[in-house]
C-alpha cells in the first residue's frame, strides 16, 4: 500500500476554508516557520480511497472472532456510537458554565453511580483516560491515604507474578517500589508468600480477580485480610471485571479501590488502541483524595463541580474521555440490573464451553477446564511434540480471519495462548473456532516446521521486528532526504 | 431489557449440558458465598428506542452555543466532512492495539503516517503514537527528561493551569520538585526569574507558546537560558498555529507536546482528546507509549510494526519508561486525516483565519473599553480587561447564545477560530456593546 506521502501531488487540494474576511495579521518574520510542513496534497476522492484500503487491512470486531485474552473484545453496539455523536454532547465546551452543561454533568453522575454499584464502591471518578491511567490514579489515592496518616514508611506495592505489566509500571510511576509474589500451584496467590511479603512497608496489593489465568481466587477474603492486617490497602485491577459483574463485587471481596476499563467491560470500542476510559472507584475513606473536580448533586436536583478537600490533583485535563463514558452509560442503561449479571454469566459460559472443547480436541489447559471469562492454553507440550509454538498457532489463525488469542501472557505459562471469547459470540462461532484449532493441531502434527511460515495468505508475512528495533525508521523519508 | 448476547436461553442451556454442568450457578461455584452479590441496585434494562430517548434528553439539557469565543485549552474548529467518515469506519473503530502486524497493516500504517505528519508539523525527529491528552503529554515529557543528576522540573506559570496541575500531580508521586516561574506584566514568562530558577538539578523547563493567555513567548531566549544551564526544554504548542508559526524544532526544543484536539476532534466536554508528543532523536528511547516503525517481511515487502517495545510496560514491567498502554489511537488517526485533508495550504489558512479573526475581535473589543492586556504578539487568544462585572457579561451573552471568553487573571480570555467569521464577530460585539450600555 502506498503511503499518504507517496500519493501526494503538489497543487492538489480540497477547499475546506474560505478566503480571509478580515485583514491578515502580519507576524514578524522571526515568528514564522521557515518552510511549510510536507503534509499530503490530495483530492478528497483519493484520500477516501486511501483509508478504505487501510480499513481493508485492519481487523476489527466486525471482521471476525477476536478472542484476545484480557482485552474483552466484545461487540461494540451501534446505538452507543450514535448517542455519543449527538451534537448536544460533542459541541459542549468543557469550560462552559456548569448550568449550561447540566446534561453532561447528569450523564457523569448517573454513570458514576452505576459503576460504583457494580463495583461495590462508594465514589467514582471518570477522569482517568485508560486502564493503566486508572491504576496510577488508584495508587495515588493509596499513597495519599498513608501520607495523610503520617505513615511515610509504606513504600511498597505487592504485585503477583501473573499480573498485567501495567501494574508494576503504574506502581513505579506512583512512587512505589514493587514486590512480586509468586502464584501457587492452583494459579492463585501463594498465601504464605503473601504473608511473608507484607509488613510495615506495605502500601498495598494490586490484584486482578479473576486473574490473568482466568481463575477466581477462592482465597480472596483471606488475601485482603492479610494485606489489611498489615496496614496496606487492596487495589482491584478491573481488567477482568467482565467475569463477575453482578456476581461478585470487588468492594465485597475486600478491595478499597478499583479501576474499570470501559473499553473492555462496558463495550466501548478500542479504536485501534484508544481512546479508552479507566474510571476509578473507591471506598468512602479514600474519596477525599480523588482527583478533581467531582460532580455533585444539589438538593434542588442541579449538578455542579466540587473539588475534593484533599485531592491528589488532576491526572488529565478536564473530566476524562467524556464521549467514551457516554457510550458506557448507554450500555449499562440497555442491559440494566438483569442484563449486567447475565452478560458476565454468558461470558463465563462461553469461555468454559470453549475450554472444554479445546481440551477435548487435544490442547493442554494447565489449570484445568474450569475457568471464569478466559483461560490459558499451554502450547508447550505441542511445541515439544511438533516444534510448533504458541506464535505459530497464533499466526496460522490469521489465515482464517480470526484474531489470535493473546500470546505469551501471562508470563508464568511460557507458551501461553490466552483465550477470551466474551459473551457476544454465538455457539456456532465458538464451534468454528474449535474446528479451526483442531485443524491447526493436525497441521502441526503433520509438519510442525511448516507453521513457522504462517500466515500464508496475508498481504505481508511475519515482519522483521529485530531490524525494526535496531535500525528504527519511525517516519516516512521524503525523496529529497533519501 | 436489552442484550447483546446472541445465544438464546435454550442454546445456553445446551452449552451447559455439553460441558457437564446442570445450571449456570455452577459456573460461579468457586466464588465464596460471602462475596456473592445480591441483586444490583440498577434500573431495569431498556430497549434501544428508550435508550436513545434517555440520551437525547440528556444531550438536550446542554446549551449549544451558536457563537463560541472561549478556548483556554479546548477549541471549536471546523471539522471537514471526510474526517468523521474515515474515522467512523468500523475496522478502525473496533480494532484493538495492533499486536498482530499481519492483519493490522492498515492501522499500523496510519500511525506511521501520523508520526510522519507530527514530525513535519513540529520540526522534531520522532513522534510517538499519542498519549491521553495535552496535559499528560506535558507531564510525561518532563518526566522523560529526568536523569540521575537532574531531578527537578521548572514550569512557567504562563502555561495552562490544568497542565500545571497535572504536571505537579505526576511529579509529586515521584518526589520530583516542581518550581514555577511567574510572568511579567506583558503576560510573558519572566526571563530573569527563569534564569534564577534553573539550577544544576533542573532536568526540564516546560513552556507553552502561544501561552495560556495567548501571548507568543520569546522562545529563542527561553531555549538559550534552558540549554545554557544544561536542562532540556519541553515546549507546548498549538497545532493549528504551526500552519504558519515557527516550530518547536526550529526553536531547538528537546520535546514538543500539544493538545491535539484542534485537529479534527470535537469539543466533546473535554474528551477524548489527543496528546501529541514529539522529540529529538537523542530522546527517542525515552519516549513513552506506542511507536510504529517500518521494516520488511521475509520476502522484502514493506511492513509496519510496533517497535522499540523494550521501553514499554508489557516487556519491562517496573522498569518501563511509562505505564501507558491504551492511548488515543483513533484520535491520532483523526488528526492524521485532518492534516491530510487540509494539506499545508489549508492548515496555514486555518491559522491565518484564526489569528485574523482574533485580532479583529480584539480591535472591536478595544473600542468598547476591553483593553488588550499585553502588547506582545498573540495568535488566536488574548486577555482583555473587563469594564463591567465579568460574570454579568458571561450571563448576559449566554442569554444571547454566545459563549463569552473565560473570566480569568482579572480579565477575560477571548478566543477566535476560523468559525468566528467577521459577521459573527460583529454580531457578538454588538451584543457585548448592548450589555455594557445597560
Amino acid at each position: 500500500m502506498k503511503l499518504l506521502f507517496e500519493r501526494s501531488v503538489p497543487g492538489r487540494k480540497q477547499t475546506i476554508f474560505p478566503d480571509l474576511d478580515v485583514p491578515e495579521v502580519s507576524f514578524d518574520q522571526t515568528l514564522l516557520r521557515d518552510k511549510a510542513p510536507r503534509l499530503p496534497q490530495m483530492a478528497e476522492v483519493d484520500l477516501g480511497r486511501h483509508y478504505t484500503e487501510l480499513a481493508k487491512q485492519t481487523h476489527g470486531v466486525n471482521d471476525g472472532f477476536y478472542p484476545l485474552g484480557s482485552c474483552t473484545m466484545k461487540y461494540n453496539p451501534r446505538v452507543n456510537e450514535q448517542v455519543s455523536a449527538l451534537s448536544g454532547f460533542t459541541d459542549i465546551h468543557p469550560l462552559q458554565p456548569a448550568e449550561t452543561a447540566q446534561g453532561c454533568l447528569r450523564a457523569m453522575y448517573e454513570l458514576e453511580g452505576m459503576l460504583a454499584e457494580i463495583c461495590g464502591m462508594d465514589a467514582m471518578t471518570l477522569q482517568p483516560a485508560a486502564g493503566a491511567h486508572g491504576e496510577y490514579t488508584g495508587l495515588l489515592l493509596i499513597r495519599a491515604h498513608h501520607l495523610a496518616k503520617g505513615d511515610t514508611a509504606r513504600t511498597k506495592i505487592i504485585v503477583p507474578d501473573s499480573a498485567h505489566g501495567t501494574n508494576p509500571a503504574s506502581a513505579v510511576m506512583a512512587g512505589f517500589t514493587v514486590v512480586s509474589v509468586p502464584s501457587n500451584e492452583a494459579g492463585g496467590v501463594d498465601l504464605d508468600a503473601l504473608r511473608a511479603a507484607v509488613g510495615e512497608d506495605t502500601a498495598g496489593l494490586m490484584l486482578t480477580n479473576p486473574n490473568t489465568l482466568g481463575l477466581f481466587d477462592p482465597n480472596i477474603l483471606e488475601i485482603c485480610r492479610i494485606v489489611h492486617e498489615a496496614g496496606g490497602l487492596c487495589y482491584y485491577d478491573g481488567a477482568n471485571l467482565n467475569a463477575v459483574m453482578g456476581h461478585a463485587r470487588p468492594g465485597d471481596m475486600g478491595f478499597d479501590c478499583v479501576h474499570v476499563n470501559l473499553h473492555k467491560t462496558f463495550s466501548t470500542p478500542h479504536g485501534g488502541g484508544g481512546p479508552g476510559s479507566g474510571p476509578v472507584g473507591c471506598k468512602a475513606f479514600l474519596a477525599p483524595y480523588l482527583p478533581g473536580p467531582q460532580v455533585t448533586k444539589s438538593a434542588d436536583g442541579s449538578f455542579s463541580f466540587v473539588q475534593p478537600e484533599q485531592s491528589v490533583g488532576k491526572v488529565r485535563s478536564f473530566y476524562g474521555n467524556f464521549l467514551v463514558t457516554v457510550r458506557a452509560l448507554a450500555y449499562i442503561l440497555t442491559l440494566g440490573k438483569e442484563g449486567i449479571p447475565e452478560a458476565s454469566e454468558a461470558a463465563v459460559l462461553n469461555a468454559n464451553y470453549l475450554a472444554h472443547l479445546l481440551s477435548k480436541a487435544g490442547y493442554t489447559l494447565p489449570y484445568g477446564e474450569r475457568c471464569m471469562h478466559e483461560f490459558v492454553i499451554d502450547v508447550g507440550p505441542l511445541k515439544a511434540e511438533t516444534g510448533a509454538s504458541a506464535m505459530d498457532v497464533a499466526k496460522r489463525l490469521l489465515d482464517f480471519d480470526v484474531h489470535p488469542p493473546t500470546m505469551y501472557f501471562p508470563l508464568i505459562v511460557h507458551e501461553a495462548l490466552m483465550v477470551e471469547p466474551t459473551e457476544t459470540e454465538s455457539r456456532e462461532t465458538l464451534d468454528e473456532f474449535v474446528s479451526l484449532m483442531t485443524n491447526i493441531l493436525a497441521e502441526a502434527r503433520e509438519d510442525g516446521e511448516r507453521l513457522h511460515g504462517a500466515p500464508f495468505t496475508r498481504p505481508i508475512g511475519r515482519p522483521d521486528e529485530v531490524t525494526a528495533a535496531r535500525k528504527p525508521c519511525l517516519h516516512y523519508v521524503f525523496d529529497e532526504e533519501a | 431489557m436489552g442484550s447483546y448476547i446472541p445465544e438464546t436461553h435454550e442454546g445456553r442451556a445446551d452449552m451447559l449440558t455439553a460441558i457437564g454442568l446442570e445450571s449456570a450457578e455452577e459456573l460461579y461455584s468457586v466464588v465464596p458465598e460471602e462475596v456473592r452479590s445480591g441483586e444490583l441496585n440498577l434500573p431495569e434494562g431498556l430497549s434501544e428506542l428508550e435508550v436513545v430517548s434517555h440520551m437525547e434528553a440528556l444531550a438536550n439539557e446542554n446549551v449549544r452555543f451558536g457563537t463560541v469565543l472561549r478556548g483556554a485549552g479546548a477549541y471549536r474548529h471546523h471539522i471537514p466532512a471526510i474526517v468523521k467518515t474515515v474515522t467512523s469506519k468500523e475496522e478502525f473503530v473496533t480494532a484493538y492495539t495492533p499486536y498482530q502486524a499481519e492483519i493490522s497493516q492498515g492501522v499500523l500504517q496510519s500511525i506511521f503516517e501520523y508520526q510522519t505528519q507530527i514530525c513535519e508539523l513540529t520540526g522534531m525527529d520522532v513522534s510517538n503514537a499519542s498519549v491521553y491528552d495535552g496535559a499528560t503529554a506535558a507531564a510525561e515529557a518532563v518526566l522523560m527528561c529526568l536523569d540521575r543528576k537532574r531531578g527537578e522540573v521548572v514550569v512557567a506559570e504562563s502555561v495552562n493551569p490544568d497542565v500545571i496541575t497535572v504536571i505537579k500531580t505526576y511529579c509529586a508521586s515521584r518526589n520530583v520538585p516542581v518550581v514555577t516561574v511567574g510572568m511579567k506584566d506583558d503576560l510573558t514568562l519572566d526571563l530573569e526569574a527563569l534564569q534564577a530558577a534553573i539550577g544544576p538539578k533542573t532536568a526540564a523547563v516546560y513552556v507553552q507558546s502561544p501561552n495560556y493567555l495567548g501571548v507568543i513567548e520569546d522562545m529563542d531566549a527561553i531555549v538559550a537560558a534552558t540549554h545554557g544551564a544544561g536542562a532540556k526544554l519541553v515546549m507546548g504548542f498549538n497545532p493549528i498555529s504551526l500552519g504558519i508559526l515557527r516550530t518547536p524544532g526550529e526553536y531547538g526544543a528537546d520535546v514538543a507536546v500539544a493538545e491535539g484536539q484542534p485537529l479534527g476532534l470535537p469539543l466533546g466536554f473535554g474528551g477524548p482528546y489527543l496528546g501529541i508528543m514529539a522529540a529529538t532523536k537523542a530522546m527517542m528511547r525515552k519516549l513513552p507509549g506506542r511507536i510504529v516503525g517500518q521494516t520488511t517481511d521475509a520476502d522484502g515487502r514493506r511492513a509496519f510494526v510496533l517497535t522499540l517495545q523494550a521501553r514499554e510496560q508489557h516487556i519491562r514491567r517496573e522498569k518501563a519508561s511509562s505505564n501507558i498502554c491504551s492511548n488515543e489511537a483513533l484520535c491520532a488517526m483523526t488528526a492524521s486525516v485532518y492534516l491530510a485533508t487540509v494539506g499545508p495550504d489549508g492548515l496555514a489558512q486555518a491559522a491565518r483565519l484564526s489569528a485574523g479573526h482574533a485580532h479583529y475581535l480584539a480591535d472591536k473589543l478595544a473600542e468598547l473599553g476591553f483593553a488588550v492586556v499585553s502588547d506582545r504578539p498573540f495568535f488566536n487568544e488574548f486577555l482583555t480587561t473587563c469594564p463591567i462585572d465579568a460574570d454579568q457579561l458571561v450571563d448576559a451573552l449566554e442569554a444571547r447564545g454566545i459563549l463569552a471568553g473565560l473570566p480569568t487573571h482579572g480579565g477575560i480570555l477571548w478566543c477566535a477560530t476560523e468559525l468566528n467569521t467577521r459577521s459573527d464577530i460583529d454580531r457578538a460585539v454588538q451584543a457585548i456593546k448592548e450589555v455594557c450600555d445597560r
